[in-house]
């Protein structure tokens, strides 16, 4: 049985727990809040991004002479996956999610006879990763959106997925992030972007922009389309590693605060039953020695 | 002059402007265009210049842009662009810097990507400068 010192320092401590545990669930809320600002900001961007793109597509790629980067380079042997996890843990099964979904996909790549190369952002995907794949790793990104997420580091990453395209080193890329759909859930996603493949919603939504008053707006491009396009798509791969590194920063801060919220009550719990503990052991120490001083009274 | 034409200005971080204006000027990838309600259908990319706003005969604002795209509707008129500076914000002595400094990048650059970025940022930065100096001279 632990002494009521014992109880009390432990009591003490877990006390001071559930108040960083406290404090990182408020930060990590208001975080969070920035992040969904941020990406919703992003939005408009994104959005004009993809209408453009559907209709240059619709122009372009039925002659099948498109860029390379729509068209991808006639092969699937290499794999690029660029996995997209935080620099920080105590955020619950983020980091945990993201990793298993990559060391999946990678497994399933290698069966199929495929390599497979990983460029991750975010510390702990890098470390968990760099543990089970060595070999697969072979570029990685920190400290990116340390204080806010930017475009220019969107745009860094892009240019040495860009850079190793151009160079050859594989044919299809892929991006693995963390999806925020609530502060509770976040869904794994698993996103081609090399080549690009015109999404449906996209699709769609020139689709009824044209049916409505701009009744098959024909555009005329200057320069030529595919000019255009060659410029676009790189800018649209930026977009989309910067939403996604949105989504992720927006998850990451969900996750904390849900799974901070969940330490604070089990603080507040454990703290209940010590104090439970704490309390019958002092009673049990009272009578004792009211059951001594007695007995001895007696004896007299 | 009745008719307006929507003019928005969209970075990856946030929509700039959004507002019904007379005309803008745009500085297309093939020269600059003016953009009148009414005007056809087009897209095309934009190089690092001046953007300007009217509203009647006036130029009402005069916004830098650092290149992207450009979509015209009858109705609309949407510039992507991935860096905008109001001019008047834009300081003289910092943009000379700049223009210093990111040359010296092209000089020390070891790689031909390095060099490329480099160059890119030099184009910006002395498109900036020539914003700045056309601005000042009128």
């Amino acid at each position: 049985m632990p002494s009521l010192k014992d109880l009390k320092n432990r009591i003490a401590s877990v006390k001071s727990t559930q108040k960083i545990t406290a404090a990182m669930k408020m930060v990590a809320a208001s975080k969070l809040r920035r992040a969904q600002e941020q990406a919703e900001a992003g939005r408009p961007y994104a959005e004009r991004m993809g209408r453009m793109l559907a209709s240059l597509a619709a122009n372009v790629s039925s002659d099948g002479e498109g860029p390379k980067l729509m068209t991808g380079t006639g092969k699937q042997d290499t794999h690029l996956l660029v996995v997209i996890s935080s620099d920080r843990g105590l955020c619950g099964g983020f980091n945990g999610t993201i990793v298993r979904e990559a060391r999946r996909q990678i497994a399933r790549l290698e069966r199929e006879g495929k390599t497979v190369k990983v460029l991750t952002v975010g510390r702990k995907g890098r470390d968990q990763l760099r543990r089970t794949n060595p070999k697969n790793v072979v570029h990685s990104y920190e400290d990116i959106g340390r204080k806010r997420l930017s475009f220019a580091e969107a745009d860094m990453i892009t240019a040495k997925v860009l850079e190793m395209f151009e160079a050859g080193e594989y044919d299809v890329a892929s991006i693995v992030y963390n999806k925020f759909k609530s502060a509770m859930t976040q869904v794994v996603t698993f996103q081609q972007v090399i080549p690009f493949a015109l999404s449906q919603s996209d699709a769609a939504e020139a689709q009824a922009d044209e049916g409505q008053a701009e009744a098959k707006a024909l555009y005329e491009f200057e320069p030529e389309e595919d000019q255009i396009l060659a410029e676009l798509l790189p800018k649209n791969l930026s977009i989309q590693v910067y939403r996604s590194l949105l989504e992720s920063a927006a998850s990451e801060q969900g996750a904390r605060m849900t799974a901070m919220d969940s330490a604070t009550r089990n603080a507040g719990d454990m703290i209940n039953k010590l104090t439970l503990t704490y309390n019958r052991t002092r009673q049990a120490v009272i009578t004792k020695e009211l059951i001594e001083i007695i007995s001895g009274a007696e004896a007299i | 002059m009745a008719d307006k034409v929507e003019f928005e200005l969209v970075s990856p971080e946030k929509l700039l402007v959004s507002q019904p204006v007379d005309m803008v000027v745009v500085p297309g990838g093939e020269g600059n265009f003016g953009v009148l309600a009414g005007h056809a259908p087009m897209i095309t990319t934009v190089r690092p210049g001046v953007i300007d706003i009217f509203e009647g005969d006036r130029i009402v604002d005069r916004i830098f842009v650092a290149g992207g795209f450009a979509e015209v509707t009858e109705t609309r008129c949407t510039v992507l662009a991935e860096q905008a500076t109001n001019l008047s914000e834009l300081d003289r002595a910092a943009v000379e810097q700049e223009v210093k400094d990111t040359g010296e990048d092209v000089d020390d650059a070891k790689t031909d990507g390095d060099r490329a970025l480099a160059e890119g940022r030099l184009a910006i930065a002395r498109a900036k400068l020539e914003a700045i100096t056309g601005a000042t001279a009128h």
